[in-house]
């Protein structure tokens, strides 16, 4: 099936791309978004594709049934071996790159998001894994970057890398999403749409250290209750995490997906702590250092602390709760012909594996389960799909996932009514995506 | 896994008679552990051990008062913060109290935060933005005394030091509560 893209529009750079106006209902063609403009892949007919390629689709289909002949890359041998030493997508899928919400004031501190509306199954590439940074990116000297355990531990302990990778690793998928994950639908539908809603959000597979393991090296004073995880970045950015949950399931990073650990994400060690707001899961660890109560660090006092409406805040709320959205459709596809599609998205619980999702075609009166395909792993991205045929009217898509203490996902409306309006962190409640009858697809 | 965990917490029980005991065994004596990684005196990792505690822990010698924080803070805050710490590219610093219920809450050192060190400790860690680490101690205990001057919790008249800086009581003190779920939304 051919893949095309539109050269109507302007190739834009992500920080282009920025719009730190308030949402509106025009949002969705923002030029970020309307560059994207292709015929999505494993769908018959190019049945759901962006505004820019209906026309040539139409000429093409009114020429009539195609005759196949050989194509010419199949008349040629190919490029050589290694020709990229390090392999690249391909050419047309350039415009599958993270993109930037809101240009930072500081060229280094801000975030850029994951393309989840053009990734399957459950796993992130290493290369679109969505960042978060305070003081940009340290280039650090794996060979000289030491990882300290010390404070309130029997024996003061140096690791190096090379120290890590002699002691017994674990790997594991895990999602990693940032605490301020889709704030952009506190105040109801932003009209972003979902690389901007949902796209502090990534999952790979972590290889490392437990945090258990190193602890054994140095011992645990018994008066230790805390852990604190500074980086050595500019920030040196550091929160303190409660020991006992974290003790047996917090893992020293250094790989990702199989390879090290990408300079953004952390490069040459990072704390990971699964099911936790991301902030907590410190990039470029330089020192764990057991302490007997939390420091109050700027993180996890000013920052990181959810607002409540009657002015008191939330500290230290570390769990990401139940959550899931639907990938395909969302906002920028569109439907072109009546018929079958299958609805695809992804949950995911900072509490433990999903059990179940739900989907409602008419914006949430009637449910029904989802398939959850692939592996259904513990705090990982689950894919889910439904079946569903359009009929060529308006349709509300809403996704609702539950995990496996029996947690349900929330409507919006019951995490306003328990947090207000200002909370701004741990937004995770049901998304709704409006379909059009001419098949637009919106978030309002 | 059980069995690391019984060890583990023998081991933990036994730091206490391990430190009585430290000056007859070599610090691997105790470890079930691999092993790996080389020890160390925790006074050489003093560069690095920045981090500053509610009570004080980890404040350094050293006091500044809010007239040189002044100075300080135009050399090396105001061109981010502003002129009266009101905010630029760079976080307000100053005002927001009594908005934290409102429409529009400023969260700033004076309506927000809830500890006078958390300012030593990220202002000695983390600012300047283009030179992170680059201020003297008494430079830090300076422009927190004048940022704290300039919010109304300290008179004009003060100089902060290790024994002065967690005394000071910030507005919200009791403004954070604890994470209510699961259980609840």
């Amino acid at each position: 099936m051919k893949r095309t893209l539109s050269h109507a529009t302007k190739r834009q750079t992500p920080t282009e791309s920025q719009s730190a106006s308030a949402p509106t209902r025009s949002a969705p063609a923002s030029p970020s978004f309307s560059q994207r403009r292709r015929v999505l892949g494993g769908l018959a007919s190019g049945a759901l594709l962006a505004p820019a390629l209906k026309p040539a689709i139409a000429a093409a289909a009114d020429a009539g049934p195609t005759l196949l002949t050989p194509a010419p890359w199949t008349l040629t041998p190919g490029d050589p071996l290694v020709a990229s030493p390090y392999g690249m997508p391909g050419p047309a899928e350039r415009d599958v790159i993270r993109r930037v919400a809101r240009r930072p004031a500081m060229p280094g501190s801000g975030s850029s998001n994951t393309p989840l509306q053009d990734l399957v199954g459950s796993i992130t590439p290493n290369g679109l894994v969505y960042e978060r940074h305070h003081a940009g990116v340290p280039k650090i000297d794996a060979d000289q970057h030491r990882l300290a355990v010390h404070g309130l531990v029997r024996q003061p302990m140096l690791f190096s890398i090379d120290d890590l990778l002699r002691l017994p690793s674990e790997s594991h998928v895990y999602f990693l999403e940032c605490s301020g994950n889709t704030a952009s639908e506190w105040r109801g539908p932003s009209g972003l749409p979902l690389q901007f809603t949902h796209g502090l959000l990534s999952c790979c597979e972590w290889t490392g250290v437990r945090l258990s393991t190193l602890l054994d090296e140095t011992g645990i004073d018994p008066s230790a209750h805390w852990v604190l995880a500074e980086g050595a970045d500019g920030a040196a950015m550091t929160r303190s995490l409660p020991l006992a949950p974290i003790l047996e399931r917090a893992l020293v990073v250094y790989a990702q997906n199989g390879e090290r650990l990408r300079p953004e994400n952390g490069y040459p060690v990072r704390f990971f702590v699964p099911g936790f707001e991301g902030n907590t899961h410190v990039k470029w660890l330089r020192r764990l250092k057991l302490i007997p109560a939390p420091e109050m660090t700027r993180e996890e006092t000013s920052k990181y602390t959810d607002l409540l409406a009657d002015g008191r805040a939330r500290e230290f709320v570390f769990e990401m709760d139940a959550k899931s959205v639907i990938t395909r459709p969302s906002p920028g596809h569109r439907l072109t012909t009546q018929g079958y599609y299958a609805i695809s998205g992804i949950a995911w619980s900072g509490r433990g594996r999903i059990t179940r999702v739900d989907v409602s075609t008419d914006g949430g009166r009637t449910w029904r389960a989802a398939r959850l395909t692939g592996a259904v792993q513990d705090r990982a991205l689950t894919r889910f799909e439904a079946d569903w045929q359009w009929n060529g009217g308006p349709a509300q898509l809403q996704s609702r996932a539950v995990d496996e203490t029996g947690y349900v996902q929330p409507t919006r409306e019951a995490l306003v009514a328990a947090r207000g309006l200002n909370s701004y962190y741990h937004y995770n409640g049901i998304q709704s995506w409006r379909v059009d009858a001419d098949g637009e697809v919106r978030n309002a | 896994m059980r069995e690391q965990m019984h060890k583990r917490m023998i081991r933990a029980s036994a730091v206490g008679v391990a430190t009585l005991v430290s000056a007859l065994f070599s610090a691997h004596a105790f470890a079930a552990g691999y092993g790996v990684g080389t020890p160390v005196p925790e006074s050489a990792l003093s560069a690095w051990n920045v981090d500053v505690a509610p009570n004080g822990r980890g404040l350094p010698a050293g006091a500044g008062d809010v007239a040189h924080g002044k100075d300080v803070f135009a050399a090396k805050c105001a061109m981010c913060h502003g002129a009266a710490g009101q905010g630029g590219i760079g976080d307000a610093l100053v005002g927001g109290q009594g908005t934290l219920a409102s429409d529009k809450p400023l969260k700033t050192i004076g309506s927000y935060w809830p500890y006078a060190t958390t300012l030593f400790d990220y202002i000695r860690r983390a600012m300047p933005y283009n030179a992170p680490q680059s201020l003297s101690a008494d430079d830090v205990y300076a422009v927190s005394a004048y940022l704290l001057y300039l919010n109304g919790v300290v008179p004009e008249s003060t100089r902060l030091d290790a024994k002065t800086l967690p005394q000071v009581k910030m507005p919200n003190r009791h403004g954070f509560v604890p994470d209510p779920r699961p259980g609840a939304l």
